[in-house]
């Protein structure tokens, strides 16, 4: 039956004419797309707008500093960078940041290399992951620095106990992103991969893992990133003993000498390092593949 | 007449969960020729994912049997390539035709050049070419659907079991893919095990069609569509199947005794 109120309504709607059209040829158009202008792309572009705010950070690093006048406590920019300069190039600083990622390599590529091992274990065992599962949510929230006093009982004063520590803060973090990443994958991908034949290692390597590389991925920076900071602060607290230290010594030792440029200097390393690794190293892998594929944003 | 290609006798699924245990179809009978467009049609949950994840080889029967060419079925293998409804089934990692030569490399039956010239060839029937070196983010649903048309079709599998391809895509794309997918099986004359929940697509693509009840999935008819070859809905012969199915589905007949 009518509504009486919506026919009411529809027979006030004002009367319009119906019509057809061609679509034109688009290229009657002319160009849809113009250049921008410098001022756009200057702004657009990431690195010029973070550039610019590093530039005003340093601004007022300096400004403040030069009006504090107490280069004890707080030096200057201009010092500090003189400073990491010349110890760059006179070698001590050089040479402290190579003794640091030294050893920061074989406690990595020890982490990822057993996270690897465990990885394969919980995929392919149901006790294999259980077991993984319960180390992992019992290791992960420890801090890896808290194992120190221990690592150093067990492997003593040097690399040993440093790379002992690396594994710990790597090794739980990779795992977790790994096997989150693993029953991320969809169930219909995982079919597929069956469906051709694939089996075991095979399927493992060729399916569950470059579809959890974004997962994967994430696990291998975060790892990175618990490794270099867990490096620096394990350096500070027993550089001063070891023969050739690292960067948190070189920071230790600065400040033993009441040298706060140097201090500084030190700090800057660690933060110009660990910017390098996450946003030039890891973001070019990242855009070589999971973003290029679509599967990271 | 000839043996048939695949041959379900008696298939009762079920999935055990933590909690209970589901039986997905119940006795389950059907029978595939080669050539054929077979249609398994029934309501949303009736079994039918199920019942095509069985003859994959993913899931094996508490009763019953399933053979294909005269064997039971063991595992998943690509002599039964399958087409999910959902797009994730592409590896996004991989380009186009990386995808249609993945399964082919998995084989290692053919050499690097071979493996090529086939994948583009099946990219080419479903007018794919020029999307090769493209990955499969950039596509829109109904190229996706393409690809793993032609990444199942470049196995030249004894059969091709398809899980509602269609269902997620918009309702112009689908018509038009059911137009592609019929002129593919004129060009290439494949089997096709294919399942849907809408009658009309099953009346539009099948030559004979399996009706389920709803869940558990039992038989509950099995009909000639082969003669409505290329007619469309405004066909007399086309509305009075779709009508007689839909009586069948949910009207006049009985419910399955144990609904
Ligand atoms: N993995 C699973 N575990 C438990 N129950 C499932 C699973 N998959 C499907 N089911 C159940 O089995 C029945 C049939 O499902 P399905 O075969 O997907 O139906 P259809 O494809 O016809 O819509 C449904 O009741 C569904 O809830
Ligand atoms: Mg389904």
């Amino acid at each position: 039956m009518p509504d009486p109120v919506r026919a009411a309504l529809a027979q006030d709607l004002p009367p319009r004419p119906e019509f057809e059209r061609v679509p034109q040829d688009v290229g009657q158009i002319g160009a849809v797309e113009a250049p921008l202008s410098l001022r756009e792309r200057l702004f657009g572009n990431i690195a010029v707008r973070r550039g610019l705010v590093l530039i005003g950070i340093a601004l007022l690093w300096e400004g403040y500093a030069r009006w504090l006048n107490v280069s004890l406590l707080f030096p200057t920019f201009s010092e500090t960078v003189r400073v990491f300069v010349a110890d760059l190039l006179s070698g001590v600083l050089s040479e402290r940041i190579l003794t640091s990622l030294r050893v920061l390599l074989i406690g990595y590529a020890a982490g990822v290399a057993l996270a690897a091992v465990l990885t394969t274990l919980a995929v392919a065992t149901r006790i294999g992951n259980d077991i993984l599962s319960v180390l992992t949510a019992m290791f992960n929230p420890l801090p890896a620095i808290a194992l120190l006093p221990l690592a150093l009982i067990w492997f003593g004063l040097g690399t040993g106990s440093i790379v002992f520590v690396l594994i710990h803060g790597t090794l739980w973090a990779i795992v977790l992103n790994t096997v989150t990443g693993f029953r991320a994958v969809p169930e219909t991908l995982r079919m597929s991969g069956r469906n051709f034949g694939l089996k075991g290692p095979r399927y493992v390597a060729q399916i569950l893992m470059p579809a959890a590389s974004a997962s994967i991925l994430a696990g291998l920076k975060i790892g990175w990133a618990f490794a270099w900071r867990t490096l620096i602060a394990a350096e500070l607290v027993f550089g001063v003993s070891s023969r050739s230290g690292g960067l948190g010594w070189y920071i230790f030792e600065a400040r033993e000498e009441l040298e706060t440029a140097r201090v500084f200097a030190g700090l800057f390393a660690v933060i110009l390092i660990g910017l390098l690794v996450e946003s030039v190293i890891f973001r070019t892998i990242e855009a070589r593949t999971v973003r290029r594929w679509g599967m990271q944003r | 007449m000839t043996a048939p290609l695949l041959e379900a006798r008696g298939v009762t699924l079920q999935y055990k969960t933590a909690q209970h245990l589901l039986t997905a179809t119940y006795r389950v009978d059907l029978e595939v020729h080669r050539g054929e467009r077979f249609i398994i049609l029934g309501p949303s949950g009736c079994g039918k994912t199920t019942l095509l994840k069985a003859v994959g080889g993913f899931l094996e029967p508490v009763e019953g049997r399933i053979m294909l060419a005269g064997r039971p079925i063991r595992g998943p293998g690509p002599d039964r390539m399958m087409v999910f409804q959902d797009f994730e089934q592409l590896m996004p990692w991989k380009t186009v035709l990386g995808n249609v030569t993945f399964p082919l490399r998995v084989k290692r039956a053919w050499k690097a050049r071979e493996i090529k010239e086939r994948a583009m060839a099946a990219l080419e029937k479903v007018h794919l070419a020029e999307f090769a070196h493209v990955y499969p983010h950039m596509l829109s649903g109904g190229m996706k659907m393409r690809v793993a048309i032609a990444r199942a079709l470049v196995m030249e599998p004894e059969i091709l079991l398809m899980d509602e391809p269609f269902a997620a895509l918009d309702a112009l794309t689908r018509r038009h893919m059911q137009r592609e997918l019929l002129e593919l099986w004129r060009m290439l004359g494949f089997t096709m095990l294919f399942v849907t929940h809408s009658i009309e697509e099953a009346v539009t693509l099948g030559s004979r069609i399996l009706l389920l009840s709803a869940h558990p999935g039992q038989v509950r008819a099995e009909l000639n569509a082969g003669h409505l070859d290329g007619r469309d809905a405004a066909d007399p012969a086309f509305g009075a199947l779709t009508r007689h199915i839909h009586d069948l589905l949910f009207g006049e007949g009985r419910e399955p005794a144990n609904a």
